[in-house]
């Protein structure tokens, strides 16, 4: 069972990477293992996804500007009450990483509309930025708070399935209990 | 100088992950005994896994157990997340303790959010006991 979910998050991994490498330059990115548009680039850094996927999904770098990344690099011995701190080395490798890709620093289409809402705020939160903010809200309380498979609009993956592989399109979004958003 | 020293010891670590998991165990429990840690006691650990802290700040008790559940076998869920973790019980999740690193990593950062300080050798020592057999 494990190895079989584990070969399958694998495969999902490996297409994401197909995606991004065949993907052309064009505002499109047309993936080509699903032949769907990605919307902002998969995670693409195994050490990124070591280290920061174990108390949540790893967010794709398209998400936040490189300016946000920088200060949550900085900041990680008192990150948002949890403690997770690295080992100098590999916060420096991870912020490269990061801030290469950020959502000011890549033209995927998505990340340029995070990009541009953010403007020159740093937010902390991709949960902080009014075109998120727009974007989720039609989604009632009950969908979100006080669903115990959600929590938060920040566990994007429960509804989104493919966030990490930077695919947010609404024909992919179910919401834990309710199914398929139809709006 | 350093950095060489360090880039074996990077190496060395990287060759006992690669190992059966004993080894991270043993090697850690030797470390813990070299800075005053005794014998492991596995049923202390068992005691403080389920005890209640209120470190400054925080809104509710804390516990091991919060995340990682009482019974070790269980699938965990992150308090503030929700996210899944993985069994801790090595009997049924065959990752477990293998990585010296990681272990280390993971005491610091869960010993001072639960408790609020970082752990003693000792109860470091006790807790690998203590996670090993189960
Ligand atoms: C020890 C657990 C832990 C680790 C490790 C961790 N995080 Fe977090 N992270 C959290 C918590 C808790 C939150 C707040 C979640 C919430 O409010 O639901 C959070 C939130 C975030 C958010 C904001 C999400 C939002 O609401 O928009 C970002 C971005 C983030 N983390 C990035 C990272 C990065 C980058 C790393 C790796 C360097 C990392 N995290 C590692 C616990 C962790
Ligand atoms: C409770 C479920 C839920 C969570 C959690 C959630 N979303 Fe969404 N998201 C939705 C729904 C539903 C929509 C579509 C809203 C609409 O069109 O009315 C949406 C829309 C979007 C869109 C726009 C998609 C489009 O095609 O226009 C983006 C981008 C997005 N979400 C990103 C995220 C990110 C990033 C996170 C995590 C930080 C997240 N979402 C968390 C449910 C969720
Ligand atoms: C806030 C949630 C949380 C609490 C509370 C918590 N942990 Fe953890 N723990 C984690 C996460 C997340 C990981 C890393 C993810 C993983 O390895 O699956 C982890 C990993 C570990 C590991 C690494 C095991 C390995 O070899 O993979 C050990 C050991 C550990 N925790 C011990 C403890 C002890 C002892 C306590 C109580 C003092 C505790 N944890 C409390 C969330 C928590």
């Amino acid at each position: 069972m494990k190895e079989k979910l584990a070969i399958l998050i694998t495969t999902l991994a490996l297409a994401g990477v197909a995606g991004e490498v065949f993907s052309s330059d064009d505002d499109e990115h047309r993936g080509a293992a699903w032949g769907k548009t990605a919307d902002v680039a998969a995670v693409s850094n195994e050490q990124y996804r070591a280290e920061c996927a174990s108390c949540h999904l790893a967010y794709p770098p398209g998400l936040l500007p490189a300016a946000s990344w920088e200060k949550i690099m900085s900041g990680l011995s008192d990150h948002f009450g949890d403690n997770a701190e690295l080992a100098p080395d590999v916060t420096k490798a991870l912020t490269a990483y990061l801030v290469a890709n950020g959502a000011d620093r890549v033209n995927y289409r998505r990340s340029v509309k995070f990009a541009r809402s953010a403007g020159n705020s740093a937010p902390l939160r991709i949960t902080e930025i009014p075109y998120f903010r727009k974007e989720h809200r039609e989604i009632p309380a009950r969908m979100i708070k006080t669903n115990t498979q959600v929590g938060s609009l920040s566990n994007c993956s429960a509804c989104h399935q493919r966030a990490e592989a930077g695919s947010f399109s609404e024909r992919e979004i179910t919401i834990p209990g309710y199914g398929r958003w139809d709006d | 100088m350093k950095k060489i020293s360090i880039a074996i010891m990077l190496a060395g670590s990287m060759l006992l992950a690669g190992s059966a998991g004993a080894a991270a165990v043993d090697e850690l429990l030797q470390t813990y005994a070299g800075q005053g840690a005794g014998a492991a006691d596995p049923g202390a650990a068992n005691t403080l896994w389920t005890r209640e802290f209120r470190p400054a700040g925080a809104d509710q008790d804390r516990s091991c157990a919060t995340c990682h559940t009482r019974n070790l076998r269980q699938t965990g869920k992150h308090a503030k997340t929700g996210k899944p973790i993985d069994a801790m019980a090595p009997s049924v999740n065959g990752k477990r303790l293998t990585d010296v690193k990681h272990i280390e990593k993971w005491f610091g950062r869960n010993c001072k959010w639960t408790l609020g300080r970082e752990c003693s050798p000792q109860e470091k020592a006790n807790f690998l006991a203590f996670i090993r057999g189960s």
